[in-house]
């Protein structure tokens, strides 16, 4: 056990959890104002909903003894036998519940992503339900593939450093099913629909850049050098991409705008999930700025394909977690991290493919158990609001309340 | 008596409110107004996506004042409004049929 080691587990854990509300104001602002508590309150309960789920039996899922690498076993059920020793396997200098609860947190903001691609129709009653599914059956298994002790995708030697197959691909392709499934919003393409208060949306940005250090420098489960690198790694990816973003939005539109940048500092902190750990800084400041510039396009395209992911998380968390996943087949090098491997740059192109297993695995598992669950749901429950509610706004039709009084 | 309703540029209203001040004119109800003349609405750009906004923001004043005065007081504000771009604003002049000053009960001149 290490002191030091602990500590920045637990700080790092603290600095995870404030993502999620930091994703609330990113979110919340760039909804218009009759959906902006609806917004705000889908990210905020989901830290208590999947918060306790993770504590009776989703953190067994995730991280209990294999069942043939495909998921944990129930005897992590409610934190039994999840104490204060370390458990070997995931690290043998802080203590299992310090592991457990900095899970807890990157458990917590994966379902809150794909809010933001059903935002200002989704019924809250049947957000909750898909939420608590959605996190059981597609987060918990794949964080067990991944990252769990015997899972299988990590015993293929996949590289996914801090969650940009398990958080971002997982909940990028979930939103996209969400898209497709629960349908455009009401006025989609005629109406205006603009978000209602971006300077609470850069101050979003700008809490999940500082939490995101904890995110992947806290990743390396220890205050050692591989966390600096991690850290290092996080910030010069999200300064390029913030860049790029900005940089190819001025040449494709004549103006740089600052939805852009803080859509482009998110994009470059997805990508360089992945590959915080595996390489160097200037192969990090590359995945970022092509990150930037990947996303933007994706975002464009978006119109053009039909469907209504109204804050992008599929432009911004699906093809930026692809950007990154295969990058770290391109970019990992040994000499950064000697746990980690060579990837295509590096004379190791196997790799590469490894990467592009990881990712189809995660896209069709996510995007098919998605539309199941999606489909069951509309059958039973309804996944949409009124068609009056919604224009009335689902402040005051779901929570009988405003965000804003004169 | 007169009431003068002028809509102007948003950042005019500093230049306009001090110009008033110093020919005395007594008081005046300043709102934030949107709307469109022929300036039209502006195009928004949001990740990509463009939007038509047709309403633009102004700021509507209303002063009232005495009938000698309306004259100069519509003067000055032309003066400190314009730009001589489009989206200048307009002003409109009404008869007033009664002041109250709801302290005193006073009426008429008095009360403006």
């Amino acid at each position: 056990m290490n002191s030091g080691d602990t500590a920045f587990v637990l700080a790092s854990a603290a600095l995870v959890l404030l993502m999620t509300p930091g994703l609330a104001l990113f979110y919340g602002g760039m909804v218009r104002s009759k959906n902006i508590l609806n917004t705000l309150m889908q990210n905020y309960i989901i830290i208590a909903l999947i918060g306790l789920q993770w504590a009776l039996f989703g953190y067994s899922l995730a991280f209990g003894p294999t069942q043939g690498g495909f998921i944990g076993g129930l005897s992590y059920l409610g934190l039994a036998e999840v104490g204060p020793e370390p458990f070997k396997a995931y690290s043998e200098t802080i203590p299992h519940q310090a592991f457990m609860v900095f899970q807890a947190m990157f458990a917590i903001i994966t379902p809150a992503l794909i809010i933001g691609s059903w935002v200002e129709r989704f019924k809250f009653s049947t957000f909750l339900v898909f939420s608590l599914l959605w996190a059981t059956l597609v987060y918990d298994p794949v964080a067990h593939w991944v990252w769990g002790d015997g899972g299988w995708l990590k015993g293929l030697g996949a590289l996914d450093f801090a969650g940009g197959t398990v958080v971002h691909i997982n909940a990028g392709v979930a939103a996209l099913a969400a898209a497709l499934i629960i349908g455009k919003r009401r006025g989609y393409g005629t109406e205006a629909m603009i978000p209602h208060n971006l300077p609470m949306t850069v101050l979003g940005a700008g809490l999940l850049w500082f939490g995101w250090f904890g995110f992947n420098a806290g990743s390396a489960l220890a205050a050692n050098g591989l966390a600096a690198i991690a850290f290092v790694n996080t910030h010069f990816a999200t300064c390029g991409a913030a860049l790029g973003w900005m940089i190819i939005e001025w040449l494709v539109r004549g103006k740089p705008t600052m939805l852009g940048v803080a859509s482009g500092a998110v994009a470059g902190l997805v990508a360089v999930t992945p590959a915080a750990g595996f390489v160097g800084p200037m192969s990090a400041i590359i995945i970022g700025f092509l990150a930037g510039v990947l996303c933007y396009l994706a975002v464009l395209a978006k119109p053009k394909l039909g469907y209504d992911d109204s804050l992008d998380v599929v432009g911004v968390h699906m093809v930026g977690g692809l950007w990154g996943a295969l990058a770290t087949g391109l970019f990992a090098c040994k000499a950064v991290n000697d746990a980690g491997a060579d990837g295509l740059f590096f004379g190791n192109p196997a790799q590469f493919g490894i990467q592009v297993v990881a990712v189809l695995v995660t896209l069709v598992y996510s995007f098919v158990i998605s539309l199941i669950l999606l489909k069951i749901l509309d059958a039973t429950m309804g996944l949409r609001v009124e068609s009056d509610e919604e224009v009335a706004g689902l402040d005051i039709s779901e929570h009988q309340e405003t965000g804003y009084s004169l | 008596m007169k009431k003068i309703e002028a809509i102007i540029q948003p950042f005019k209203l500093e230049p306009v409110k001090d110009a008033l001040h110093k020919m005395s004119v007594q008081g005046m109800t300043v709102t934030e107004v949107k709307g469109f003349g022929r300036q039209k609405g502006i195009r928004e750009v949001y990740r990509g996506m463009e939007y038509q906004v047709d309403f633009l923001p102004k700021v509507k004043i209303e002063v009232v004042a005495p009938d000698e005065k309306a004259e100069s007081i519509v003067k000055t504000i032309i003066e400190q409004a314009r730009t001589g771009r489009i989206g200048d604003g307009k002003i409109f002049v009404y008869p007033v049929a009664e002041v109250i000053r709801i302290r005193t009960g006073e009426t008429g001149d008095a009360a403006v």
